[in-house]
């Protein structure tokens, strides 16, 4: 921002890592940048939990008999592979991680506006996630990530109260992260920096912040809804009571569809960081790029409908709630040909977070273009409840807001750790991760259209080829992950000094020692320019 | 007054961007809090109009005195925060401090006047789930609205319990004196809160004691 | 068992008109995923970094080129919307002239009556080029009726009716899905659709010892319930004349009308009081609890099968 040219600072005496040692100085931390880091545990055991779900689902789908493990099993694996991934894992991937450590970095700020709501909302998250350990420990629970009643209330035999409750409480960590960001973005900013010089990372975290803040608490009275009708036998969703099944789907949908932005609108924002920076160029569109995560937030909260097109709403709500899928696509489109304009003329570097990036942008428009398949109704009626779905959102959320969650990592590393991760092997990681994650599902769209239904723990036997695929991809897909884990750990002790700004980026975050000093700056940046000021102006000369 | 000057948290550059802050956090929160029961009023609304008759069988088992005198009680301790507000923002302690304890007490009074309801309708055998004796052949419904009326006046009680915390803990500084003429957000604050949980049961009363007028 | 299928068998006059929308979604899929993946594999190749200090030109956006990928999408969803629409409005209106088959999900089983009485588990038989309605529901927790060879799937719920219908094109044993997650044994939830040139449909029907039409079989209960009692069909009757009711506009006490239909009806049964018609007390006993859902479904079909009041 004050300028692109690197100043190689000395390294910092003391950064926020060496400042006090210790269990106590984290878990008492009111620094954004270790509430980070906790965060960063957390959500890695979470996914290597749930991953460790998924590698049980693809054994067990390797042959049509149930031969691995039994039908009660396998409800239950595909159920908490679903809450661990999208609860536990995905929802607070970008946002409590990245967003936690950059934002007060990228607005010049020494910490965001409630540093100990923020801790506090760390440890809601680990209660959470007790919860839930409890009910895996203790036998699992089988209703499906969706908790349709009746069954959920009437009939599973499972631990659905423990985990209701573990959803319940992770979701208030979900609301404090999110009216953190607000209020920081609001009135934390640097002098200059005006809403239009704010990087896209920091709009998207508004637009994922708003989404959390306005429809977490529906999803915290569904659940709370959902576990009286269960523990009290009283009629809100059981029709056998006089209850409404699908005004419990309406509920649920009316948090689960926006938060299924929730889940990818962060990612957007690190793909227009890393594409500029290793494009080295000014973003194409940026108030497109901006306007357009507002705009996917708004509209996300009108179009939870077209989750039940099938499930018995009115022929008319069918039409409305199509319809609105149609318009909150197009602003992902707008997002997608503004990053791929940005490489038009850059000069482009294809270190690893490019490489993600790249990924993102492929397999995400084939997710997104998948879901333009489920929200036209008269295809829905088919490929509802197949695994064409679990491919389209596998596709948005592993092949995209995964991709992007790495690609941040990766790019990001050397400000948190001030240390290089190794260049080749990531490389291959990369590599792997993406022919892995296409040979995992897409023969899964395949399978959908053929018709094979999801959550089924038998499948007829001429669906097998296509599943085995699926399981050798996820193999591949596996060892893909935990090429990073290793070498990112390794470089803690062993990777290059990276100082302060390796990648030439232009970023606040950049201009301040890696890792940084605990208040972030040494004195309060003043903004000038731009985010991405990469490229000299037209027509001079440089 | 004593020790006006508070400190500023170290995130903050001065006191102006924390009350700021403070503000619309409080804001923010609020509009959640919306979301919360608006969550729960749709589920009343479909309802409600689905089975209208049920519904308004069972408003008439609520006890619309004790309603009324409730809501009389809570808008009393609306004007009560509004004066210990005031008084903070004038300096005068003891109206602050006067003020908030009288607002606390309200609020109790509330609670237990609350409390002999949900008693009320455990004696008369109306507690879905847990004893429900109520006959005849709008039951199922009536049961709906009364589990309703649990879970709104429930969320609603939740709520004032906190606030009373709140309240208390303002209450306190505020007798040590942390409070006057250039420091009261956390006074102006509470009392926003109060004001919502306030708002909050206007809107409960008509939904749920006046349905069958 | 090495077989690897790519597509389903069309087998419903509905299998082409959504594979047709399916191919035309497949088009702009591949156009754009191309587009996309082309331009980024160019550009990174084209525009490679060549020097560590290499530095680019700003480029600002021009508006033509943002409106024209704003609109071009837009346009696409909007031809996607309506299509998708028109097909969806096929698959929900049955035609009116539609053989009635009644179905019941249960954990885990499907369960079908036809109009003729015969009954059967899991396998549902039905004839070439005449259309079946299905009105369904479910006697415990959410099902899904799918069979992918139609293209035809509809939620069946507890509480309530659904339908859907098809038209079979080609003969054959196609698979019956369970679609929504209802349980342990959801997966096995499964069966056969078997279509069947209409003579030997014909025969099918002959098959079997069977007592008797679905419609009989709800008149019989009808009586036994004592329904008659009060539903005489005279003008000074307790309960109103049900003949033709079905499609009938009821005017209801306190205002409104509704159109009969079959949720109607079922309401009517296990909770009279909900809608009470104009003219009438709410004398109706409920018949909660006392009728299976087969045996509404058996009601049903008498009361539909009472076309028209008698003059
Ligand atoms: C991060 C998560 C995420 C995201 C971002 C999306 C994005 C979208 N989703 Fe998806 N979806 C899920 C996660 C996600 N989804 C999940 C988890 C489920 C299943 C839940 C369950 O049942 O368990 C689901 C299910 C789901 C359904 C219900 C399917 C069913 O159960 O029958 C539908 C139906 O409309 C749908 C539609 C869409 C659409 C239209 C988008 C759009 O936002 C996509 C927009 C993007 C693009 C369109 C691509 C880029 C555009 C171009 C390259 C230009 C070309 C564009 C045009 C021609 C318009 N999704
Ligand atoms: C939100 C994120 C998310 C993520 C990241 C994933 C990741 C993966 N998912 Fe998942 N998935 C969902 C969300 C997600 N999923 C949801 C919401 C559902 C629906 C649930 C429902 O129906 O209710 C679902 C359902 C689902 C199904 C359908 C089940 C069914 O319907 O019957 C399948 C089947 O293949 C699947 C596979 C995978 C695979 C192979 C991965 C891979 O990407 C995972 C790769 C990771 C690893 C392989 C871990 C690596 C670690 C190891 C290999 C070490 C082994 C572990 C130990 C030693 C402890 N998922
Ligand atoms: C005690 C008398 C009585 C008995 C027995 C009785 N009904 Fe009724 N029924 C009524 C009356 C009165 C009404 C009109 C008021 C109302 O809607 O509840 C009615 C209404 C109906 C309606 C709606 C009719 C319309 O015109 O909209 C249906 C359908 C019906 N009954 C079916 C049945 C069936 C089936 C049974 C037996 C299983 C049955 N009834 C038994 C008295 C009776
Ligand atoms: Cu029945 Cu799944
Ligand atoms: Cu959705």
């Amino acid at each position: 921002m004050t300028s692109p040219a690197v100043t190689l600072a000395p390294e910092p005496q003391e950064h926020y890592l060496n400042v006090d040692y210790g269990v106590r100085s984290w878990l008492l931390t009111t620094d954004h940048k270790r509430v980070a880091l906790l965060y960063l545990i957390g959500i890695t055991g979470a996914f290597f939990l749930g991953g460790f779900f998924a590698v049980l689902i693809r054994l067990e789908l390797l042959t049509p008999q149930g031969d691995l493990v039994q039908a009660e099993t396998y409800n239950k694996l595909f159920t908490m592979h679903g809450v661990i991934m999208v609860f536990f894992f995905l929802i607070p991937s970008i946002p409590a991680v990245l967003g936690n450590f950059l934002l007060p970095l990228m607005i010049g700020a020494r910490d965001v506006a409630f540093p100990r709501l923020n801790l506090l909302s760390w440890y809601i998250y680990m209660a959470g996630a007790a919860f839930i350990s409890t009910v895996v420990v203790t036998g699992g629970v089988d209703t499906g990530w969706t908790f349709y009643t009746p069954y959920s209330t009437m009939s599973s035999t499972t631990h659905v109260i423990p985990t209701a409750l573990g959803i319940f409480i992770v979701g208030f960590s979900s609301i404090l992260t999110g009216l953190n960001f607000i209020v920081t973005i609001h009135r934390m900013r640097a002098p200059g920096l005006t809403w239009f010089r704010l990087p896209l990372f920091v709009w998207s975290l508004y637009a994922t912040s708003l989404i959390q803040v306005l429809g977490t608490p529906v999803l915290t009275i569904v659940i709370a809804l959902l576990g009286v009708e269960r523990l009290l036998h009283v009629g809100i969703f059981d029709p056998a009571l006089g209850g409404d099944p699908v005004l419990f789907q309406h509920l649920f949908w009316f948090y689960s569809h926006p938060a299924v932005y929730i889940m990818i609108l962060p990612g957007m924002g690190v793909i227009s960081e890393l594409v500029t920076c290793f494009a080295r160029k000014n973003i194409f569109g940026y108030r497109f790029v901006a306007f357009s995560s507002l705009g996917i937030a708004v509209l996300g909260f009108l179009v939870w409908g077209h989750h039940m097109f099938v499930a018995g709403q009115s022929v008319y709500a069918a039409m409305v709630f199509s319809l609105l899928s149609y318009l909150v696509a197009i602003p992902s489109a707008i997002k997608v040909f503004n990053w791929t304009a940005t490489l038009h003329r850059g000069s482009i570097s294809y270190q690893t977070p490019m490489l993600y990036v790249f990924g993102f942008i492929g397999l995400f428009t084939i997710g997104g273009l998948t879901g333009l398949f489920l929200a036209c109704i008269g295809l829905d009626i088919h490929v509802t409840d197949t695994y064409f779905v679990v491919a389209h959102f596998h596709y948005i959320m592993v092949g995209g807001m995964v991709m992007a969650y790495l690609g941040g990592i990766h790019y990001w590393w050397p400000k948190i750790t001030g240390r290089l991760y190794p260049e080749g092997i990531s490389k291959l990681a990369a590599l792997v991760i993406f022919l892995g994650f296409n040979l995992t599902f897409f023969p899964q769209f395949v399978l959908g259209y053929l018709g094979m239904p999801r959550r089924y723990h038998v499948y007829p036997e001429e669906f097998q080829v296509l599943n085995v695929m699926s399981t050798a991809g996820a193999s591949i897909l596996g060892i893909g992950y935990l090429l990073p884990m290793i070498y990112l750990v390794w470089s803690l002790w062993y990777g290059e000094i990276a100082g302060p700004n390796p990648w030439r980026a232009t970023g606040l975050e950049w201009q301040t020692p890696s890792p940084p000093p605990r208040d972030n700056f040494t004195a309060t940046p003043i903004v000038t320019t731009g985010p991405y000021e990469y490229s000299r102006p037209r027509g001079a000369h440089g | 007054m004593a020790d006006h000057a508070t400190a500023v948290a170290h995130q903050f550059d001065d006191v102006d961007q924390q009350r700021e802050a403070a503000t619309l956090g409080m804001w923010v929160f609020l509009a959640t809090e919306v979301m919360l029961f608006g969550g729960l009023l749709t589920v009343y609304t479909v309802y409600r109009y689905l089975y209208a008759r049920g519904f308004a069988e069972g408003s008439r088992q609520l006890d619309l005195w004790l309603g009324s005198i409730n809501t009389v009680v809570l808008i009393t301790s609306s004007l009560t925060m509004a004066i210990g507000v005031h008084g903070a923002q004038v300096g005068r302690r003891r109206v602050l401090v006067g003020s908030l304890l009288l607002t606390i007490v309200l609020g109790a009074i509330f609670l237990s006047i609350k409390g002999i309801e949900y008693a009320h309708k455990f004696e008369e055998g109306l507690v879905p789930g847990i004893d429900f004796t109520y006959a005849g052949p709008e039951a199922p419904h009536v049961a709906l609205f009364i589990l309703l009326y649990f879970m709104l006046t429930g969320v609603h009680a939740i709520h004032m319990v906190i606030g009373i915390g709140a309240v208390s803990v303002v209450a306190y500084l505020g007798w040590r004196g942390r409070f006057g003429p250039s420091y009261h957000t956390p006074v102006e604050l509470v009392g926003l809160y109060w004001h919502f949980v306030d708002i909050v049961w206007i809107f409960l009363l008509p939904l749920l004691y006046l349905l069958h007028h | 068992m090495w077989g690897l299928p790519l597509f389903p068998p069309q087998a419903s006059t509905l299998a082409p008109q959504v594979d047709a929308l399916f191919f035309f979604l497949v088009g702009v899929s591949v156009f754009f995923s191309l587009l996309i993946a082309g331009l980024i594999v160019y550009f990174a190749i084209r525009y490679h970094r060549r020097s560590e200090d290499e530095v680019t030109e700003a480029v600002h956006e021009p508006m033509a080129l943002e409106l024209t990928w704003t609109m071009v999408p837009f346009g696409l969803a909007m031809v996607m919307y309506v299509w998708g629409a028109s097909v969806f409005f096929t698959a929900v209106r049955p035609p009116p002239d539609a053989l009635d088959v009644y179905v019941v999900g249960k954990q885990w089983m499907w369960k079908f009556q036809h109009t003729e009485g015969q009954r059967e588990i899991n396998d549902l038989h039905v004839p070439l080029g005449r259309s079946v309605r299905l009105t369904m529901t479910s006697e415990d927790v959410i099902h899904s009726f799918f069979v992918p060879a139609f293209r035809v799937k509809q939620d069946v719920l507890p509480g309530r009716y659904t339908t859907t219908w098809f038209n079979a094109t080609k003969p054959g044993t196609y698979h019956l899905f369970c679609a929504e997650y209802c349980g342990t044994v959801h997966s096995g939830m499964i069966g056969h659709v078997v279509v069947m040139e209409p003579t030997q449909y014909e025969s099918w029907l002959g098959t079997g010892a069977v007592e008797g039409s679905l419609a009989s079989a709800g008149e019989k209960l009808f009586q036994d319930l004592a329904c008659n009692t009060c539903h005489t069909g005279d003008a000074q009757a307790r309960g109103p004349n049900l003949r033709g009711l079905l499609g009938r506009s009821v005017a209801l006490e306190g205002g409104g009308t509704i159109i009969a239909d079959e949720t109607y009806i079922r309401e009517s049964v296990l909770d009279p009081r909900a809608k009470i018609v104009a003219g009438f007390q709410p004398i109706m006993p409920t018949y909660q609890g006392l009728v299976t859902e087969e045996q509404l479904l058996s009601l049903v079909a008498y009361l539909k099968s009472l076309a028209g009041p008698t003059s």
